[in-house]
């Protein structure tokens, strides 16, 4: 697992009131409970984590580009944010 | 119980700066959202809001005033001078003895936080405008409007969030019903359209980029504005006697508590809001001819008073509109500018419509006047507003 997805599973877990150990990429989100609030602390945590801008409005929470889905689905988003911010 | 009405109303929002013009908004679909202006504002990624444009401080106010007003408190002035005028009221002794201010606000004097925290923190300086304590306290607009006309009676600011200023619009009602003032300057003050403010909002996500669109199926979130209306509510015998033009009468209000959670709404608490406010002034659900709705162009608030609202009155509500589309969400003053939508389909038989309405949500089975205003006869009005933490507070209009 690279330093990034282990960082996430650590941003998530902390969150979702979890150890890292509790989740693995295929859990998903809906099944953490998270309320919107601890959703949009989320949010910040993997933006501050990784100096991204993370496009996510509580409003429509599941029609962003931004793929919250699973852990695997934000591991590949965020991923893909820092690269665009590399290039 | 000495009945109350409304002798007097001004306002300043992003649709005029006066009630004429703000009712023509309104009658006209007119929307006040537009790109915002501000500085620092480029490092915002929601980059509209319904600004007042336009104003000049200068125009209004004395050096000495202009050192002591923050924008919140220039807004409520500047309404109180309208109300008060309209009114006729004179207040010499002993009416001012007994005549009090109650506002809502609940940032208080922000612009002069964001600019003193700017000076210090930004540009690193080591001191900020001598008098940033008396303009940024929540309080300013009420103690200032108590000075201009010599009130002297009970004066204090509410801060209850979103439901600012209908909370302190209900407590003037109780207060001049009870018998405690004759008459009271009330409503509320808004100026959030800061950079610090809209950071903060920014943070929440629930703001939307492009238009605000109320109980619409793509709703995408709130957007900010800014203003103040203040109202002179006073005992209708009182006014009677002195011969004053009745805009309306207040008849009824009630405030409750969710006990829930600090932003999710609860349709148990809007419910209770409603139908206590009805029992208050003593109405049936089908005697309401308009429900101003707090409508804030979320999912989560439009959903749940939609609900709520079919919840108090059945399968066939009134017409609901929510003018945040047109003013946007004023925040602690956002009550009492949206009370002025109740004035006008009451005084004038004009329904202000929901604006940016594009998609019926079957979340929200409302009629709620898309777009376009709607002539109505319209005898009762009622106002919601549902705050952030719970906290709720309806009040209750009737045509005179």
């Amino acid at each position: 697992m690279t330093n990034t997805a282990q960082t996430i599973i650590g941003i998530i877990a902390e969150k979702a009131l979890l150890e890292p150990a509790d989740l693995t990429v295929d859990t998903r989100l809906d099944a953490l409970a998270l309320d919107s609030l601890a959703m949009v602390e989320l949010v910040f945590a993997l933006e501050e984590a990784f100096d991204i801008s993370v496009p996510f409005n509580a409003n429509e929470p599941g029609s962003e580009e931004f793929d919250l889905s699973s852990v695997a689905a934000i591991i590949a988003a965020v991923e893909g944010l820092v690269s665009q911010k590399a290039a | 119980m000495p009945r109350v009405v409304i002798t007097g109303a001004g306002t300043i929002n992003a649709l005029g700066h006066d009630v004429a013009s703000t009712y023509e908004a309104f009658a006209a679909g007119r929307c006040g959202i537009g790109p915002l202006d501000i500085p620092d504002g480029d490092r915002l990624s929601n980059r509209v809001a319904a600004q007042v444009r336009g104003w000049t401080a200068t125009e209004h106010f004395d050096l000495r005033g202009l050192s002591l007003y923050d924008r919140m408190t220039q807004f409520a002035l500047w309404s109180a001078k309208q109300a008060v005028a309209q009114s006729g009221l004179v207040f010499d002794e002993p009416l001012a003895l007994r005549t009090g201010v109650i506002l809502g606000t609940a940032g208080g004097g922000l612009g002069t936080i964001d600019d003193s925290y700017r000076a210090v923190y930004a540009e690193g300086k080591n001191r900020v405008h001598p008098l940033t304590v008396p303009r940024l306290m929540a309080s300013a607009g009420v103690s200032h409007i108590s000075m201009v006309y010599g009130l002297r009676g009970p004066a204090f600011a509410v801060s209850t969030a979103c439901a600012s200023s209908n909370h302190a619009m209900g407590l003037a009602f109780q207060m001049v019903r009870s018998g405690a003032a004759p008459v009271m300057l009330t409503g509320g003050a808004e100026a959030m359209l800061t950079f610090g403010g809209l950071k903060a909002w920014e943070g929440l996500r629930v703001m939307s980029t492009d238009e605000c669109r109320p109980f619409s199926a793509d709703r995408n979130g709130m957007i900010q504005g800014e203003g103040a209306a203040v109202f002179v509510f006073e005992a209708y015998e009182h006014a009677k006697a002195r011969g004053a033009d009745i805009l309306a009468e207040v008849v009824g209000f009630s405030m409750c508590s969710d006990a829930h959670d600090i932003v999710m709404p609860s349709s148990d608490g809007a419910v209770r809001a409603m139908r206590g406010a009805l029992e208050d002034a003593g109405l049936a659900p089908e005697q309401v001819g308009y429900i101003n709705a707090h409508g804030t162009g979320t999912k989560a608030n439009d959903a749940n008073e939609a609900q709520a609202i079919r919840t108090v009155f059945g399968a066939e509500p009134p017409p609901v509109s929510s003018t945040k589309a047109a003013h946007g969400h004023i925040i602690g003053g956002t009550g009492a500018v949206e009370a002025l939508a109740c004035l006008m389909a009451l005084c004038d038989g004009v329904i202000a419509p929901t604006l940016g309405y594009s998609q019926p949500d079957p979340l929200c089975p409302l009629d709620v006047v898309p777009n376009t205003a709607r002539r109505a006869r319209v005898e009762v009005a009622v106002s919601n507003a549902f705050a952030f933490g719970g906290l709720n507070a309806v009040l209750v209009l009737r045509r005179m």
